[in-house]
């Protein structure tokens, strides 16, 4: 399978990765070659295999219905990337709001 | 089957529901924050919900719980083995680039809601999937001239998107069939079904097509959050679908937002290249796995539904399926009616609830839990009817009587002095009274015996309401025709 041009910066794109034009070609090389690897895979018949979703044998582990977290505003405002309101300056734990350009369609 | 009239000939619509609606949970769907409405902004997130590196999901035992639940509730396919994936966009509210969804293999396979439709035709809506899903943040997008302010409350709260096969063909339908929906949450608690607040919110899927040809192709309304609002959504975009396609051009896929000021729908800018959501099984969580054993124990402890409550009440009480679709449509009321009605005359019960009894609740504006009247109260009220005590026309007096001071009705009755005069003697003395008053009535009545009701309706005034109808009548014609 080999992807062209296109396709790469299409991919870059969905993930908002900036990919200037002169390394697209060399890109689509690169996933070419690597999505020809996972094809060899293909190859190999798994019509009777179950397919693997862990290495251990684990079933899901579950949690109670219990609010056991939360309340802590200035802790998870405090990674804002761009900087946060609060609904009352000096006070974090009130409550705030991050803040990110405008994205209002 | 209601078409539309276009210029070259009838059209029909096509129309599906996706339907979000909140489990009714205290925690999150992979986190133990609160889900409550209305905290302080960014006072219910747990670094999980902020997506910080790290951080895993683990999942809500209930939250899963109520999904079957759900499933059961809507005769569905319970899968025992379903996968989360990683539904993948970038969006300022949605902090780990990535929505964890159900794709491929949901918790719920398919099931079906039957419409209550007022001509009694009932129609069946299938039920393509439901699936468990995280909701995102709030944005909010008029706080600052150029900035946006993110609350993530809500982000990680657990929704069931339940997805209907495109089984509607106008809009009392989809209204039918997001009523049936919201009452059959309701009657199994998994969802309290609060438009108003979020909890539910519907996207529509609309097309138009010739009766019985191709389907056409489909436009999305996101996040229609009232019954009325879907019905004018879905009226305008098919008015809207049929002209571009009668004006010569063609419908293009897209996602479009409904303005409730305007009543029109519009297209949101080019989210489309967004559409790529590239999911894939999310490596943070194991397959949901789930025994037999623990879908029966739900199975048992299921409520008795709408539909089967419906059936119920029209074979025990012999009330019409019209009657009583509109007495299970909430839970509590079709208690309340069984309140009422047990060892009683139904007909008289439902008259009663749908007549006054939901009058004086629309006039306060009060839920039925809060009702000044209560159901065993009603009963007795209707007991006075029964046995005589009270005529009819007094019984409606105390009912506004109870409602001002939350009284029994004997106790009003025996306060009021309201019982029913059936003593013939005092009837008597009232008939001849109006009688000898109004000789010129007299003779009108003897060319017109319609009037007739006049002089009933004059005892009825000078006995306050108080003497028994069915006396007066007889006392009345026995006098003037005598």
């Amino acid at each position: 399978m080999s992807l062209d041009k296109q396709t790469v910066a299409r991919i870059a794109r969905l993930a908002r990765l900036k990919v200037p034009e002169e390394e697209l070609q060399g890109l689509a090389g690169e996933l070419s070659g690597i999505m020809d690897w996972i094809e060899q895979l293909n190859s190999v018949d798994t019509s009777s295999v179950e397919p693997m979703n862990s290495v251990a044998d684990l079933s899901l582990p579950m949690r109670q219905d219990k609010v056991t977290e939360g309340g802590h505003p200035a802790r998870v405002l405090a990674n804002a990337p761009g900087g946060a309101v609060y609904l009352e300056p000096g006070n974090p734990d009130a409550g705030g709001f991050f803040v990110v350009p405008k994205v209002v369609e | 089957m209601a078409l539309i009239k276009g210029e070259t000939g009838d059209w029909e619509m096509v129309i599906g529901l996706e339907v979000h609606a909140q489990v009714s949970s205290q925690a999150k769907l992979f986190s133990g924050a609160p889900t409550e409405f209305g905290a302080d902004p960014n006072t219910q997130v747990s670094l999980v919900d902020a997506a910080m590196p790290g951080m895993l999901p683990v999942i809500n035992a209930y939250c899963v719980e109520q999904a079957v639940r759900t499933g059961l509730g809507l005769k569905a396919q319970i899968n025992l083995h379903s996968v989360f994936d990683r539904k993948n966009y970038f969006y300022a509210d949605l902090p780990a680039g990535y929505q964890i969804s159900q794709y491929k293999q949901p918790v719920v396979g398919e099931g079906v809601v039957v419409l209550d439709m007022k001509d009694a035709d009932s129609r069946e809506v299938g039920i393509e999937r439901l699936h468990l899903e995280q909701d995102a943040g709030k944005s909010l997008h008029d706080q600052h001239p150029t900035q946006t302010y993110i609350d993530l409350n809500r982000a990680g709260v657990a929704l069931m998107e339940i997805v209907s096969k495109p089984d509607m063909r106008n809009a009392d339908e989809a209204a039918a069939y997001l009523t049936k929906l919201r009452s059959i949450l309701r009657y199994l608690g998994t969802c309290d079904g609060n438009m108003e607040e979020g909890s539910m919110r519907c996207d529509v899927n609309v097309s138009v097509r010739k009766p019985g040809g191709e389907l056409g192709t489909r436009c999305e309304i996101k996040n229609v959050n009232s019954i009325r609002f879907v019905k004018q959504a879905i009226e305008y975009e098919a008015r809207r679908q049929i002209e571009v396609i009668e004006g010569g051009g063609k419908i293009v896929q897209q996602t479009r937002l409904f303005d409730s000021h305007k009543g029109e729908t519009r297209s949101m800018r080019s989210k489309e290249e967004a559409h790529d959501y590239r999911y894939f099984p999310d490596p943070d969580l194991l397959p949901l796995v789930l025994a037999q054993d623990f879908v029966d124990g739900i199975k048992a402890t299921l409520p008795e539904l709408p539909d089967d409550k419906k059936a119920r009440f029209v074979k025990d009480y012999g009330i019409s399926v019209y009657d009583a679709g509109v007495m299970v449509a909430e839970r509590e009321t079709a208690e309340f009616f069984e309140n009422v009605a047990k060892g009683r005359d139904p007909k008289l019960a439902v008259n009663w609830v749908m007549g006054d009894f939901f009058a004086m609740l629309n006039r306060r504006g009060l839920a039925i839990g809060d009702s000044p009247i209560k159901a065993n109260q009603l009963g007795q009220l209707i007991d006075l009817i029964k046995d005589g005590t009270i005529s009819g026309r007094i019984a409606k007096d105390l009912f506004i009587m109870m409602e001002e001071s939350g009284k029994d009705p004997a106790v009003l009755v025996e306060e009021k002095g309201l019982k029913q005069v059936t003593d013939t003697g005092a009837i008597e003395a009232a008939v001849d009274q109006i009688i000898a008053a109004n000789p010129d009535k007299v003779e009108q009545y003897r060319a017109k015996p319609t009037m007739l009701g006049w002089f009933v309706g004059q005892v009825m005034k000078s006995t306050g309401g108080k003497a028994n109808p069915a006396s007066v009548n007889e006392l009345l014609k026995k006098k003037l025709d005598g």
